[in-house]
């Protein structure tokens, strides 16, 4: 089943919530939903989407929907998988959404738990580079360069120093059925890798670059745009890994700016010169291995 | 049908009998028997339940929580370091009113480090909001698993229950077991019902919300309420099951040779046992001993607690764990019961067990003696110990 801006059905299973203007998170699990249907269990554990989403009384899922422990998303939607099956409920789909740190960080033992018994469930990540839920602090996928108020940037230090962690080949790694990377500006090929994820039997995983206008310190009209050139620049790229192979979905000939991405955004306003060097070399040494090895 | 088991055959046998859906555990000593056993009857096909290996006893409970959110009947076991490191869901569950039942093999916490028994652990979630039940023998362990089911899945409660078993001394000593049959728990345990409590299909529901300063607490009053209301459906399953299976338990709590008595030990679990054999050998000798065996801490008993203890003129209570810096914690929860009686009775703190350290009958004795004496003493006394008090 293709989807598209004119396929997609108008029935919403996620409103009302709190989250800001502009938030690209949201967006990615409103289409989630849209895709996944009314006959979905999903989990979420602390972080900004539960946080707007179950303030009593008002409950944003009209579908089932819990907040885990932080560090349970995995355990608690392998748990509702096992629960449904063992009941003979049938034709349902459980998903788990997470952010970057509740994957990359606190989840990411039960993640690879669910993942080794091979659980039917699906597992989004939704990746806005830093803990926003508590006020922007760095989480494992916070990237090289990016002032965080636990990163600050300043005389000594860049913002933050590391590269972000590799969860797309840390899942591919586990043996998993099924996993891609996405972005919320690009939506059909979303809403493609749901569907394959929708149609998958065992664990599915999907990380979802997803802008955040508070935590990156950009206007909330442009997140769409940033979420295209994240991808553009060779800052984010769009993969799958299907049949235990790689492979690369969009290669792009020329990458489009890196500096011009950067710069509208607050969170990289303090680099120099050297800083932005310093992200490129690393983007190319990933591309190089991935157009070596994914095409 | 009785077989020769451990403590941990028995909480097996209790949990195949109770008919768990899922079960998702982690092993640690000296819970790991059980865990091996069930992992054999989901394989033999005795056990129709799928069994989880999570990664971690965090993630064990986790996944018990999504079990249960859905409307299955869950189950998960640990001990010791395990039952701290899952410890963050355990208020999880209860606020949610997951009716989870897990077996805890209670066990001495690190540092140093000990497998051996005490009652360290659950001690640290008293407060978690589940019903803490603590077992004598391997017999009332594989009960409690029945019983624990139809309390925490009743409309009245609807809180998780924690069935606890000292380790080693219970969970790795043989005893001859009854074990009921299948026909007959299934009449005394209906199939787990909670349509209206759970999320469904047809009636879709957000679980483990959030409140703020506006709700939260009338959410925690209702938890609250419900949980000390509990005791009555304890006392009511207790006695539902001594009619269907003719073994009586006391409900929240038992008394043993209490009439008259000038002196009274409060235990809980495998101690009790013990203790029963000192107190019938000192009435021979013609001293008026008695026994106060807790079965619950929560629910704490106090109503019972304090109308068991009428007239008594001391008692000792045995605590196999310290709160660092006060007192053994079931005593300080005995003393704020009985402070609301007219003349309570005067009560030391007998701390003894740590790390697996025997209690014996003599050192049990020597506590009595210490109550009758009439003399001055320390309120907390440790039992059978090697450095100066």
């Amino acid at each position: 089943m293709k989807h598209n801006a004119r396929t997609l059905n108008t029935t919403e299973h996620f409103y009302g919530h709190k989250a800001c203007g502009g938030c690209g998170e949201s967006l990615a699990v409103r289409l989630v939903m849209k895709i996944l249907g009314e006959r979905t269990f999903s989990a979420l554990p602390a972080g900004c989407m539960s946080a707007v989403s179950f303030i009593y009384p008002n409950m944003a899922f009209t579908t089932n929907a819990m907040i885990t422990p932080f560090a349970s998303t995995g355990a608690v939607a392998a748990g509702m998988a096992a629960g449904l099956k063992a009941l003979g409920i049938e034709d349902t789909h459980t998903v788990g959404f997470a952010g970057d740190g509740g994957t990359a960080d606190i989840g990411l033992q039960a993640l690879s738990g669910a993942i080794d018994r091979n659980d039917d469930i699906i597992y989004i990540c939704n990746d806005n580079e830093a803990y926003m839920n508590t006020g922007i602090q760095k989480s494992g996928l916070t990237p090289y360069g990016t002032k965080t108020t636990t990163t600050p940037a300043g005389k000594n230090l860049p913002g933050s120093v590391t590269m972000k962690k590799n969860m797309f080949e840390i899942v591919a790694a586990h043996g998993i059925a099924y996993a891609a990377t996405a972005s919320v500006g690009y939506l059909e090929d979303l809403m493609m890798k749901i569907e394959k994820a929708k149609n998958t039997k065992g664990t599915s995983y999907i990380h979802i670059f997803a802008p955040c206008p508070t935590g990156w310190g950009h206007e909330t009209n442009v997140t769409i745009e940033l979420a295209k050139q994240a991808v553009d620049s060779g800052l984010w790229y769009l993969a799958e890994f299907e049949n235990q192979e790689f492979k690369l979905n969009k290669n792009p000939k020329e990458f489009a700016s890196v500096e011009d991405y950067l710069s509208k955004q607050g969170r990289f306003k303090h680099l120099q010169a050297d800083d932005i060097e310093i992200i490129k070399a690393h983007r190319d040494q990933k591309w190089e291995k991935m157009r070596k090895n994914w095409i | 049908m009785e077989k020769f088991i451990c403590g941990n055959d028995a909480v097996a046998e209790g949990v195949r009998l109770a008919r768990p859906h899922v079960i998702s555990a982690y092993p640690i000593t000296p819970q790991t028997i059980a865990v091996e056993r069930l992992s054999d009857m989901c394989e033999d096909g005795s056990l129709k339940a799928d069994y989880m290996h999570v990664e971690s006893e965090h993630s064990a409970l986790a996944a018990a929580m999504g079990v249960s959110s859905v409307g299955a009947r869950a189950f998960t076991a640990t001990s010791s370091q395990g039952l701290l490191y899952m410890a963050e869901c355990l208020p999880y569950a209860s606020g949610a009113r997951l009716p989870i039942v897990m077996m805890n093999a209670n066990r001495a916490i690190a540092t140093p480090w000990n497998i051996y028994g005490d009652q360290m652990d659950s001690m640290f979630l008293l407060n978690s909001g589940w019903i803490q039940v603590y077992v004598e023998d391997a017999q009332e362990a594989l009960d409690m698993m029945i019983q624990a089911y139809r309390i925490a899945e009743d409309k009245r409660v609807m809180a998780p229950v924690m069935v606890n078993l000292d380790g080693f001394v219970l969970t790795h000593t043989y005893e001859l077991v009854n074990i009921p049959s299948q026909e007959d728990v299934d009449a005394f345990l209906p199939p787990i019902n909670l349509e209206d409590q759970v999320m469904t299909i047809d009636n879709p529901k957000s679980l483990c919300i959030s409140a703020g300063n506006d709700f939260n607490f009338e959410f925690k009053i209702k938890q609250e309420q419900d949980l000390t209301n509990s005791k009555s459906v304890l006392e009511e399953v207790d006695e539902a099951f001594s009619q269907a299976f003719g073994r009586k338990y006391h409900g929240l709590l038992e008394t043993y040779k209490m009439e008259d008595a000038e002196a009274v030990l409060i235990t809980t679990g495998s101690i009790t046992g013990t203790t029963r054999i000192v107190v019938d050998e000192m009435r021979q000798a013609g001293h008026k001993v008695g026994l106060l065996k807790l079965r619950y801490l929560r629910p704490f008993p106090q109503e019972a607690l304090n109308k068991a203890l009428e007239g008594i003129k001391a008692i000792g209570v045995i605590d196999k764990n310290i709160s660092f810096g006060y007192e053994g914690t079931i005593y300080t929860n005995v003393n704020s019961s009985i402070i609301h009686m007219e003349t309570p009775p005067k009560s030391i703190n007998f701390i003894g067990g740590l790390g697996g350290r025997d209690i014996t009958k003599a050192n049990i004795e020597e506590a009595f003696q210490k109550l009758m004496s009439g003399d001055s003493l320390d309120r907390v006394q440790y039992m059978n110990v090697r450095c100066e008090q």
